[in-house]
């Protein structure tokens, strides 16, 4: 047995994405697939002899969109391609797909794994027909629901970039927002919408040379946390195989698809790569080959929106925010469309951040409802904002400001106005409170001038006595300075 | 004797029009005599006797009552078995397909229906329309009215020899290879293959998607114009369908063809070609000639591989396009399978006929990787050439003459052992298919035996109209297509 140093793990990926279209990719269908089994299907999807599909033109559109955030070149002409096999959720025993030329290659794609910059290179991105679901939890027999034949996906495959697990989990996150963001997926994992191929295999180094074992292709992952989870398995198994046998190597060993099994935390071997399925791809005569004439990709490239990644980054360079608050509000499109807003209408960008993510976000979740679906516009929440960092309100005061906003649509000035809110800058009547303060409370101040041990709560405290007295209206700046002032003095 | 089956598609339809003939009648006499000699010939797989009477039924009270009626209006028609309609099982000529009940009609049906016309039934085809003779029918092959003893020709020989017998003055037929022309040859009549795009597939049970083509059939040019003009047009249903408007086919008909050029090829008169057939092409030639038109020497190098490129590309489009005849969702299934692998081989093993699965592996094989390139890729390479071969002819001439088949209609069970043979009777047909342009057969004489011979004409793309004008042009000059086949 030879132990291992040195070992890099080798990783890509293909992703199957669903579109969000309203139809199927090649028939009228509604694309519904957790309706009734069997009925969002025609004739056409049930591939009836007779039948010919036409080309979902939103479909290619919102592919080629993803194409093109994907850094890919779109392909001008392309074409479709039969890919023949038989299973049963496949009614015309053959899928329409692209083989030879797919509509968007040769791209490049970052994402950030804990702030710092990654790239992987996408190979290909092409547009097929999803096959339908067998459903085999009827004992002695096969169900086959047809509703899922059709629908439109977005295959993506990437160069073996990536270098461990948890590179693969962000970039496969990252891909989610990205879709996401463009609108053309939901990319709800619990539907399927994406699922996700990783091909690993680990390059070892030992006494000077490079070993590199077989490529593992584990089939159909729904969960950003299986992926992980079956990357770092396959690390481990195949660095353990080829410790045990060196010739567990590319060339003396094949390829193989491997599958998942959840509930054992472990991937299984299930085919050998050399025995590999001869697809017979040929050009389907049904359909026309598509032209993206300069005007079409132009209009389609006119949708292009700035990608999460460079939105993120923009929101902590340019708006100073923290990378998690970043990512928090760019999680979401609409809501990090509504924050550029805030800041376009002056909200100050710190507190205008911190604002949107303890206050706005919480109310939302709190809801359960988006940010933009809480009936403050971005100008009132640039105006609170700019209230609490001019100092016109007090943190204390804006959350209460924030929660009468919700139910009224005052702008904020007139409310604090009206609930008495606005914080008093005016220092004399400060200090009297201050004054009174002090004057009821001689342990605390005793405590603040001489015992180090209480000396911090005791200010606290005598803070929270002034913020009393005056109504929540001080400027605890202003408060906290002249008890600073007042500790000073005999 | 004339009765109204003998009287073309145009006055058929003006005749009910008038109220001078009864939808009904005509309907009826159609279906009786379909009956009476379906035992001689087997022209037909099914027939809907009732729907065809109430359509006549309706037809005549629309008119009784003023209504506007269809320019096909109570005209009896059929259209070949690969042709889904509503009504009676699509069978393709196929057991797989025996209990097959298609939900939606094809466009060709709906025009036609649409258009007045009354589909009595369905005629017989050879498996998937792979062949030609009819004999490879699952249920049974059509006999040639002229000759019960010789095959109608096919794949579309149903539907030819039902037009030839007088059971109906028009029906429709597929075209892939020459499954429209061959059969109508062996059975002197009318039988028009548009360019590919002319008429919507959408209904049609692919056989080799990118050479298929429906096309009219009738005993004179005249009313195939008429039919054609119903079914032709753009379909969004058929991304291939091509978006450019018919044009009145019947108005053409009577241009002069004075001064047009009439391209001859010999490579279409080499070895292998029938003597009397080539004589009688020959003299068709020189009566259009005769007419004012031109004929001109012409070259066509590549039509030689036409047979080969052929079978190459429509047997390998066709192993996918039955892939879905697998027995899990529809048609036959094998009873009592073992597993899905069992279910898929039972199914298909019991399902399709010889030549269909010839065709299948043959296409299987040239579609396989490690072959792709030699073969099928070699065969689009030569598809290019042949059309170019076509492109340029057609810069020096309007058309292009030849016959239809190397043979006149050869007796039945002659071939059936011999499919390279077999397949040789599509070498003058199968390159307009590859081609996509139009192609058209007339009857243009009898052998010494009086079996009918067929001449070809081809025309550029969309050119039906040229072809129709030129075909109704030499029906006026000559009789052949009103000859009877002696039946009873």
């Amino acid at each position: 047995m030879t132990v291992a140093t040195k070992v890099r793990p080798i990783i890509g990926l293909e992703i199957h994405v669903q579109l969000r279209t309203r139809t199927k990719l090649f028939c009228g269908c509604e694309v519904q697939t957790d309706a009734p089994p069997n009925s969002r299907v025609c004739g056409i999807c049930l591939g009836h002899p007779g039948t010919l599909p036409v080309m979902n033109r939103v479909a290619l559109e919102s592919a080629a969109l993803a194409g093109m955030a994907l850094g890919c070149e779109i392909a001008r002409f392309t074409k479709w391609d039969r890919k023949s096999y038989y299973y049963p959720d496949l009614p015309k025993n053959y899928q329409i797909s692209q083989y030879d030329i797919p509509l968007a290659a040769g791209g490049t794609f970052e994402f950030d794994v804990d702030g710092s910059p990654r790239e992987i290179r996408i190979r290909r991105a092409h547009l097929e027909e999803d096959a339908g679901k067998n459903i085999h939890d009827t004992p002695g027999c096969t169900l086959v629901d047809l509703n899922r034949t059709g629908t439109p996906l977005l295959e993506i495959v990437t160069e073996p970039d990536l270098a461990s697990a948890d590179d693969t989990y962000a970039f496969c996150v990252e891909l989610q927002r990205l879709v996401r963001h463009l609108g053309v997926s939901e990319a709800d994992m619990q539907k399927g919408h994406m699922r996700f191929e990783p091909n690993v295999n680990v390059a070892i180094e030992h006494n000077g040379r490079e070993y590199r074992t077989p490529i593992a292709e584990v089939k159909n992952i729904n969960s950003f946390k299986f992926v992980r989870q079956a990357i770092s398995y396959e690390i481990e198994r195949q660095v353990a195989v080829w410790e045990e046998n060196n010739d567990y190597v590319i060339g003396k060993a094949s390829n193989e698809n491997r599958g998942w099994d959840a509930d054992r935390g472990v991937t299984e071997f299930q085919r050998g790569k050399e025995a590999a399925h001869d697809y017979r791809y040929f050009p389907d005569p049904d359909l026309l080959p598509v032209q993206l004439s300069d005007e079409t990709l132009g209009s389609i490239r006119a949708q292009l929106v700035e990608r999460p990644v460079q939105r993120r980054r923009r929101f902590a360079s340019e708006y100073g925010l923290s990378m998690k608050d970043a990512e928090t509000i760019v999680e979401h499109r609409p809501t990090a469309d509504l924050f550029d807003e805030v800041i376009k209408l002056g909200g100050p960008a710190e507190i205008a951040g911190k604002q949107f993510v303890n206050v706005w976000l919480k109310h939302a979740n709190d809801r359960g409802v988006a940010v933009t679906e809480l009936g403050v516009e971005a100008a009132r929440i640039a105006e609170l904002a700019k209230m609490t960092a001019e100092g016109t309100v007090n943190k204390t005061a804006a959350n209460q400001l924030a929660d009468a906003m919700l139910t009224r649509s005052n702008c904020p000035s007139a409310l604090a106005k009206e609930l008495g809110l606005v914080q008093v800058q005016d220092a004399d009547a400060t200090a009297r409170w201050v004054d009174e303060a002090f004057a009821a409370n001689q342990q605390a101040v005793s405590d603040a001038r001489t015992n180090p041990k209480k000396m911090q709560a005791a200010i606290g405290f005598l803070r929270g006595q002034v913020m009393k007295l005056s109504g929540g209206k001080a400027d605890p700046k202003l408060v906290g300075k002249l008890i600073e002032e007042r500790l000073q003095q005999p | 004797m004339t009765t109204p089956l003998d009287i073309p598609v145009a006055e058929i339809a003006a005749g009910v029009r008038i109220g001078k003939l009864s939808a009904l009648d005509i309907v009826s006499l159609a279906l009786a005599r379909v009956e009476s000699l379906q035992p001689q010939l087997r022209a037909f797989i099914s027939v809907d006797a009732d729907r065809a009477m109430n359509l006549a039924r309706k037809i005549d009270e629309q008119r009784a009552a003023g209504r506007e009626i269809g320019a096909l209006a109570g005209v009896p028609v059929a259209v070949k078995d690969n042709m889904c309609t509503t009504f009676g099982a699509t069978t393709c000529g196929s057991k797989i397909l025996a209990p097959f009940h298609a939900q939606e009609a094809a466009h060709v049906v709906d025009q036609l229906e649409s258009a007045g016309a009354i589909v009595i039934g369905k005629t017989n085809l050879d498996e998937f329309a792979m062949g030609s003779s009819t004999e490879n029918s699952a249920f049974f092959t059509t006999a040639n009215p002229w000759d019960v003893s010789r095959v109608a020709g096919g794949s579309s020989g149903g539907s030819t020899a039902a037009v030839a017998a007088r059971l109906i003055p028009g029906a429709l037929g597929s075209d892939t290879g020459g499954s429209i022309r061959e059969p109508a040859s062996f059975c002197g009549i009318v039988g028009l293959k548009p360019t590919y795009g002319r008429v919507s597939r959408y209904g049609l049970v692919a056989y080799g998607s990118s050479l298929d083509q429906i096309g009219p059939i009738a005993r004179t040019a005249r009313d195939a114009a008429l039919l054609l003009s119903v079914i032709a047009g753009h379909d969004p249903r058929d991304s291939t369908s091509a978006n450019e408007p018919a044009p009145d086919y019947v108005a053409a008909l009577d241009r002069p063809i004075r001064g047009l050029r009439i391209g001859v090829s010999e490579e279409y008169f080499g070895a292998g070609l029938n003597h009397e057939v080539q004589a009688t092409v020959r003299a068709a030639i020189a009566a259009i000639e005769s007419q004012g038109a031109t004929v001109l020497p012409i070259h066509l190098p590549h039509m030689k591989y036409g047979i080969a490129c052929y079978y190459l590309i429509a047997t390998a489009e066709a192993s996918s396009n039955l892939a879905r005849f697998d027995g899990v969702h529809y048609g036959h299934r094998t009873p009592r399978p073992a597993d899905i692998i069992d279910l898929y081989s039972s199914t298909r093993g019991e399902g399709f006929g010889a030549e269909v699965k010839r065709r299948i592996m043959l296409g299987t094989f040239a579609l396989s990787s490690g072959y792709y390139d030699a073969y099928y890729l070699k065969a689009l390479k030569v598809r290019t050439l042949i059309k170019s071969d076509f492109e340029s002819a057609f810069r020096d001439v309007d058309v292009i003459a030849s016959p239809v088949a190397p043979t006149i209609a050869f007796p039945i069970g002659e071939k059936s052992d011999d499919p390279l043979a077999m397949y040789l009777a599509d070498i003058y047909t199968v390159s307009a298919n590859l081609a996509g342009i139009p192609a058209i057969s007339i009857p243009c004489g009898f052998d010494a035996s009086g079996l009918p011979v067929g001449m070809q004409l081809m025309g550029n793309y969309f050119a039906e109209d040229r072809l129709l004008n030129i075909a109704h042009q030499y029906q006026q000059v000559t009789d052949w297509h009103n000859h009877m086949p002696a039946l009873g």
